[in-house]
């Protein structure tokens, strides 16, 4: 049996599929939930790559490479406002991140 | 069966069991590493599929700064992680409910597709020039102002994290050149004589 597109998109939704369910699990880790939005943005590079290999149009290589940027850029920053929370009130739980709450 | 489709089955399950691993491990530094065996599974997906440049670009860029990125995070803050877990299994009914629900319409759509043709050998349309040489071809002309952006984006991401984490520590005695030199003793020009010194 031949590996087709079908094999790849599947893959990429079950990845996807698994880093949804990582959010709602981890719903009070935020670290862990960065890395579940890592596992999404990986899945839409495999779709993304899929689809570029199969029709052989270089265009979905190029967008993957602008996500691959957009998410190395969004998990500095994730991290880095995480490091400044941390130290101004010790705590990095999801619940306690409450401030703005009225 | 071909040797490529052994990989891609390989990569297929350890890439869906490690990232399984990511989101159920007790240990945030174990769902760090397993992150980074999914990225690497990931990367030898998009060798397999002729995407070299970005199966390259997968390994220097997230094994080898974000997921250390990460690392470095989860190390760094000294957090109660079990304290975090505890709705987890409270919330696993719901969670596998979502995760069924979207994995069964997404996997209905994919095979919704029609039959799959096999693989255009390689992605490059030209069929001659490398994968990298090609998306070099493509990035640089089409998408240039798109590069561009991404850039700017990153300088963006550069700025803004040092932005954030960096600060002074007050009661920390720093040398301030400015200051130093600023003394209205410190420096001063003197006529000297010649061959008499000071």
């Amino acid at each position: 049996m031949g590996i087709g597109l079908n094999h790849y998109l599947a893959l990429a939704a079950i990845v996807f599929t698994i880093g949804v369910a990582g959010i709602i699990l981890n719903h009070k880790n935020i670290i862990i939930i960065l890395m579940s939005v890592e596992l999404i943005l990986l899945s839409v590079n495999i779709n993304l790559v899929a689809f570029s290999s199969y029709s052989g149009d270089l265009t979905g290589q190029a967008f993957a490479l602008f996500i691959l940027t957009v998410a190395a850029a969004e998990a500095a920053i994730g991290l880095a406002i995480l490091v400044a929370y941390y130290r101004n009130r010790h705590s990095i739980a999801v619940e306690d991140i409450n401030s703005l709450k009225g | 069966m071909q040797a490529d489709a052994w990989f891609f089955w390989i990569f297929a399950i350890v890439l869906a069991v490690s990232a399984f691993a990511v989101i159920i491990a007790r240990n945030p530094v174990h769902s760090v590493l397993f992150l980074i065996l999914s990225f690497v599974c990931a990367a030898g997906l998009f060798l397999l599929m002729g995407a070299e440049f970005l199966a390259m670009i997968l390994v220097v860029v997230y094994v080898g700064a974000v997921a250390v990125l990460f690392l470095f995070v989860v190390m760094l803050l000294d957090v109660d992680f079990a304290r975090l877990r505890q709705g987890f299994v409270e919330y696993l009914p719901q969670g596998l409910l979502i995760a069924l629900i979207v994995a069964i319409e997404l996997i209905y759509v994919v095979s919704g597709l029609g039959p799959s043709g096999r693989a255009a050998a390689a992605a490059t349309p030209e069929g001659t020039l490398a994968n990298t040489a090609a998306l070099g071809e493509v990035l640089y002309t089409r998408y240039f102002y798109f590069f561009q952006a991404a850039g700017m984006i990153l300088l963006t991401a550069m700025i803004g994290a040092i932005v954030l984490t960096l600060h002074h520590k007050p009661g920390v005695r720093r040398q301030d050149v400015g200051a130093q030199v600023g003394r209205p003793d410190s420096v001063e020009v003197r006529k000297v004589a010649s061959r008499a010194g000071i």
